[in-house]
């Protein structure tokens, strides 16, 4: 948006064109889809297009391009596009169908997600999400998801993260799952009838670019360490988030960044790193040992009352403490929305006391989520018909008995609003390359709300990407992709076989694992739910001379011919700590409180986050220039049109 | 919380390769938490390893939360362990003694090969999907969701095959490496549903056919309904057995939809 | 794909058959092309076996009416269809759908096994399992479905001692004489070696038939959630109505409730002899 009605707001960086139309919000997208070029159908064949990552945005974009009759070659890690971590979703996924009649609508959706995101995020592109969110749910109820129904037969909803509509649909505890297998059985239908040339085990550790184009990329074959190259018209990434470079989140263990840093060295502008959603109610952390953090729905703290110890270091069991010793912190402080505050409120309470040395648990590093007053007033049995199964869960893991005793929760990384730069068309910076799903940055603004993340994937792959593939791809036609033999592959192949093979020499003396527990020690502490200048500085030092000593003294055990998950795991590692750095510099650029940022200097008198809407009402992404060199940063001015600028309140 | 730590011994099967022959090493993990995962027993081990600089054991996982059947194991003879419906990845330390012995190897069958140490290639579950575990609905040419009512009950019922999460840990239990629950599974979550129904009887031919192409065959013992981290029912598999031969029997092409 | 993985890695992506697909054959051959329709056929058969079993059983229940009433059974059976077909054809038509559901039950036993052996390759398959070089647990396999393979071929053998015995009458102690099937049973299961071949046989059909019953509404995929429990009911009862009923008669043959004492034709060596004797006394008796 070049155009600004104020003249003293500042000017969108010249290399950040968001292609956004212009014209009422409404019928944006619908205008946009008749304007933009089309390939002709017996066209399409002849453009090929890889798709890196097959989880809900990946596999739906790949089966989705196949469907149109683009040639497309799927790449994924796993060793089944199934495994990917949109699995793991519990909650729901955000449809504005107002089956419910209630007052949904498209626009409310439009407008709740602009509001939730802080006011950091493109309107037309979450207009647009909200379009489309009616079309999800058609496509994947005709797929055979099996939402939860009522008695009549038709879809059920719930509300979902303090919303006020119910639009939400579910399948139990596992939509993630169901809507990916929905994805994933399109795709299988594509690999059958040979649309999709599936390529699994094979991880993308370079984009390859010629003339500023996009080429293809370089994969890693995960069973036998060849590196292969494999061109195309166009690379789609859709590889998620970089929740892992806390090291302890509730992502998988093999989430990473790397196929989105990669193209970021290749000068794929990454935008506001610094936007990081903490999930407050998860499992606290055991022992050091502690590989990932779980998450619990949120829906406990409907029922579930949050407290700490008045008095400091109080080791009495929960129950031993009377009442009035206790602090319910959250109702104290917030009378209207109690327990119900927002995600990031409530994390950010949480760790203030926690900090203050009032955390509850042997390590001291959590909070009580008490369902006692629940159990007395509702009584046992309607408790475990609600909960039951997310007891047993916790039961399970902290082999505590949460309905004798209260559970114990802390926030845990969940989600990353940041990722690559993307225009209206979810294209990067480089010609070519897309970035849909978590990967891109750009529909959440600072902050998601519940059940919206199922919901951005989705319509990524299925009903936007697909339409705006084509206005890029049509001026192509007659063009070949550029052959692997040029020597823009043969040259980013053997940077790459150096670079893995360079591991595998280090021979020092601590596993990649441990370096990544360190690394993450330091942006938990730094950059997780509060984070100041001072800190922000520190980090920054620290990750620079972790990342040395890493560099120096990390041990990769085994060969790079057959399966090596330590050589796997480096890499990613490795940029990681690249990742880091510039984490740490958006969010010590980024001097206001938004969303999922809050900066200890820009609160509220009541501790609330302030944001800045005259200096930081922009997106910022930063350009790669080089190994140790700064990136640069450009500013994408946003304009708020529909959703007017107010201050979030929930006392 | 009743932070404890114990000693174990480990039996892992190391096999450097699908054609290595492979064999059990001993291994002890020892001050290990008893609220630490098996998995996370199974990283210290690793690190201790590296440490002494020996190639650590492979095994995979994932999401760590029970849900993307990248985990698997063999762990006392039982596949993901002693524990009812429950994944490796859920499978926690204080399950264990103080000076258990505990025997790791990998999920067994002719169709997952072993690509190293305790990782096992799954591709042929991968196959059965790709033969007919979907319905056939471009992009964009759904109807509105709410055009086809779904009793509740079918709706439950396709959603307790649909919540297999192909981890292939009813094969590896089976003594026939056969992997009916895994593909009744797939299979009836499409087929019980109102959607399904076009494409059901050459769906349950084609992923049956695929199926038979990689696994043994069933003698209903059981165990891999045991073995499973959802608990799938072997109800479904009876159901397959139902609509494989009804399918035989009809002519799909002129009974369509019945 | 390609692969560079030493030995068996080129099935690690791209899984390798364990057995070739053939051309589909016309219905109802094509049942039997799948390892699902054999298991089927398996359970039609077993189901078409087990009324033989019974009925064979509640037949022989006429020996406790004597002597003469078991031939008489016996002159039923070779009479089936009376007076419209002629004697013996029924019977050997029966017969022959016997040997028919017999042969088809156990090369569909047998082609699944080999089926199931194949696709534990990797694994050793010992005693018609799979089983674990570190071993392996079983937690819901009975004793039954485990001993499947091991009591269907002691079934078979059994069958063919069974038919030498009392059938073709090749085996010197009973003293075989046509037309006298008391005689024949008391002398055969008065010889305590055959009655403990007999006791372990009808054990092993015991065992048999309980996981077999439990075992065939799985395979024709008659299952109904509600009656689950009730199949394991139906199977544990049948299998025992078999195994007492059976038992019946060698138990008391060595009690001897069953004797060829009491046999008042039992000094006929000739079939016709026998016959004339049995005859006269029915003749006798209808008076």
């Amino acid at each position: 948006m070049t155009a600004t009605m104020d003249p003293a707001a500042k000017q969108t960086s010249p290399r950040l064109d968001s292609k956004v139309p212009q014209g009422d919000i409404t019928n944006l997208w619908e205008n946009h889809k008749f304007s933009m070029n089309l390939v002709n159908p017996n066209n399409k064949r002849k453009f090929s297009v890889i798709v890196v990552g097959t989880g809900l945005a990946g596999a739906s974009a790949a089966a989705t391009l196949a469907e149109l009759g683009y040639k497309v070659k799927a790449f994924t890690f796993h060793d089944s596009p199934r495994r990917a971590h949109s699995i793991a979703a519990q909650g729901g996924i955000n449809g504005a169908k107002n089956y419910q009649n209630d007052g949904d609508s498209v626009y409310r959706l439009f407008y709740d997600t602009v509001k939730g995101g802080d006011y950091r995020s493109r309107e037309a592109n979450v207009h647009r999400l909200a379009e489309v969110s009616v079309n999800i749910i058609d496509q994947a109820t005709a797929q055979g998801v099996p939402f939860a129904r009522d008695y009549g037969g038709l879809l059920d909803n719930r509300s979902f993260g303090g919303a006020q509509v119910s639009r939400t649909f579910y399948a139990r505890g596992q939509t993630g799952q169901q809507l990916l297998l929905g994805a994933y059985s399109a795709l299988n239908r594509q690999i059958e009838n040979g649309g999709v040339e599936m390529h699994n085990r094979k991880e993308m550790l370079d984009l390859v670019t010629k003339d500023g184009e996009t080429a293809g990329i370089i994969t890693r074959d995960l069973l036998t360490g060849e590196v292969e190259s494999h061109s195309a018209h166009a690379v789609v990434l859709a590889t998620g988030g970089y929740g892992n470079v806390y090291y302890l989140s509730t992502n998988a263990m093999m989430c990473n960044a790397t196929a989105a840093w990669r193209a970021h060295r290749k000068g794929a502008f990454f935008a506001n790193p610094c936007y990081t959603q903490i999930h407050p109610t998860c499992i606290p952390a055991s022992a050091d040992h502690q590989s990932k953090l779980t998450l619990m729905s949120e829906s406990l703290r409907n029922d579930g009352r949050i407290w700490v110890p008045t008095a400091f270091d109080d080791n009495r069991l929960a129950a031993d403490i009377p009442e009035g010793e206790r602090d319910y912190y959250l109702e104290r402080k917030y009378p209207a929305f109690g327990n119900l505050v927002p995600r990031d409120v409530a994390s950010r309470n949480a760790k203030t006391v926690v900090d203050e040395g009032r955390g509850v648990g042997p390590l001291k590093n959590g909070v009580f989520l008490d369902f006692a007053d629940a159990i007395a007033r509702d009584g046992m049995e309607t408790i475990k018909a609600k909960y039951g199964n997310l007891f047993d869960i916790y039961a399970n893991i902290t082999g505590e008995d949460p309905y004798q005793r209260p559970m114990r929760i802390y926030p845990a990384t969940h989600y990353t609003m940041g990722g690559l730069w993307v225009d209206y068309h979810l294209m990067t910076t480089i010609p070519g390359t897309y970035a849909i799903g978590e990967a891109n940055f750009s529909d959440h603004g600072a902050n998601r709300l519940g059940a919206s993340a199922l919901m951005q994937g989705l319509a990524d792959g299925y009903f936007v990407l697909p339409y705006t593939i084509g206005d890029h791809l049509a001026g192509k036609l007659g063009d070949a992709p550029v052959p692997t033999t040029d020597p823009v592959f043969q040259a980013a192949e053997a940077e790459v076989a150096d670079r893995t093979n360079q591991w595998l020499s280090i021979n020092g003396t601590e596993s990649p694992e441990h370096y990544h527990r360190e690394l993450g020690k330091i942006v938990w502490e730094r950059i997780g739910m509060a984070r100041d200048e001072n800190g922000l500085q520190k980090a920054q030092d620290e990750i620079v001379s972790l990342e040395e000593e890493f560099k120096k003294n990390v041990r990769v055990m085994g060969d790079n011919t057959s399966m090596n998950t330590e050589l796997e795991k480096v890499g990613r590692v490795a940029d990681f700590f690249e990742l880091a750095k510039l984490k740490a510099r958006d969010a010590l650029v980024r001097n206001e409180s938004c969303g999922g940022h809050f900066r200890v200097e820009s609160q509220t008198e009541e501790g609330e986050a302030l944001r800045d809407d005259e200096n930081f009402k922009h997106v910022a992404a930063w350009e790669w220039n080089g190994e140790g060199v700064d990136q640069t940063k450009h500013e994408e001015q946003l304009d708020f049109e529909y959703v007017k600028l107010s201050q979030r309140s929930y006392k | 919380m009743s932070e404890t730590t114990i000693n174990v011994t480990l039996e892992v099967w190391r096999q450097n390769g699908p054609a290595d022959k492979g064999h059990f090493e001993t291994y002890e993990a020892r001050d290990i938490s008893t609220d630490s995962s098996f998995l996370e027993m199974l990283d210290i081990v690793n690190e201790q390893l590296i440490k002494e600089e020996k190639v650590p054991v492979t095994f995979e996982s994932d999401c760590r939360e029970g849900i993307c059947g990248t985990c698997s194991l063999m762990i006392n003879g039982q596949a993901h362990g002693p524990n009812k419906g429950q994944a490796t990845c859920q499978l926690h330390m204080r399950t264990f003694k103080n000076g258990d012995h505990i025997t790791i190897e990998p999920f067994r069958a002719a169709s997952f090969p072993v690509i190293k140490d305790l990782a096992i290639s799954r591709a042929a579950l991968d196959s059965i999907q790709h033969a007919g575990g979907y319905i056939t609905v471009s992009t964009g040419s759904a109807p509105d969701a709410n055009l086809t009512p779904v009793p509740k009950e079918a709706a439950d019922v396709a959603m307790d095959a649909a919540a297999c999460i192909g981890c292939g840990a009813c094969v590896a239990a089976c003594p026939n490496s056969a992997a009916q629950l895994f593909t009744s599974a797939k299979i009836n979550h499409l087929n019980l549903l109102p959607q399904g129904q076009s494409e059901r009887w050459k769906r349950v031919e084609a992923m049956v056919d695929t199926m038979e192409d990689f696994f043994g065959t069933c003698t209903n013992h059981g165990e891999c309904h045991e073995a499973c981290p959802k608990e799938i029912s072997l109800d479904f598999i009876a159901f397959m057995n139902r609509d494989y031969v009804k399918a035989k029997i009809k002519n799909r092409k002129l009974a369509g939809q019945k | 794909m390609a692969q560079t993985l030493p030995g068996a890695a080129s099935n690690l992506r791209d899984p390798q058959p364990i057995r070739t697909r053939k051309k589909p054959l016309p219905f109802p051959l094509n049942i039997w092309q799948s390892a699902v329709g054999r298991k089927w056929v398996m359970a039609v058969t077993g189901v078409g076996l087990l009324g033989f079993v019974l009925a064979h059983m509640i037949g022989n229940f006429h020996v406790f009416e004597g002597p003469a009433e078991l031939h008489e059974y016996a002159e039923a059976l070779r009479g089936l269809g009376g007076g419209i077909i002629p004697r013996l054809w029924l019977l050997w038509v029966l017969r022959l759908g016997l040997i028919a559901m017999f042969g088809l039950h156990i090369a569909a036993a047998y082609t699944t096994k080999e089926i199931s052996r194949k696709a534990s390759d990797n694994a050793g398959f010992i005693s018609g399992a799979k089983s674990y070089p570190g071993g392996s647990d079983y937690v819901a396999a009975n004793y039954a479905s485990r001993t499947m393979r091991w009591t269907g071929p002691i079934i078979l053998l059994y069958l063919i001692f069974h038919l030498a015995d009392l059938t073709w009458g090749w085996l010197p102690h009973t003293n075989y004489t046509k037309g006298d099937p008391f005689g024949n049973l008391s002398n055969s299961l008065s010889n305590i070696p055959v009655a403990a071949i007999y006791i372990v046989a009808n054990v092993a059909l015991a065992l048999h038939i309980f996981h077999g019953t439990w075992s065939l509404f799985q395979s024709l995929g008659l299952n109904n959630p509600k009656y689950n429990q009730a199949r394991r009911g139906l199977a544990a009862g049948l299998a025992g109505v078999i195994l007492l009923g059976n038992l019946t008669f060698p138990i008391l043959t060595q009690a001897g409730v069953i004797d060829n004492a009491d046999n008042p034709c039992a000094s006929e060596t000739t079939e016709e002899g026998a016959v004339h004797c049995f005859e006269e006394i029915l003749e006798a008796e209808g008076e």
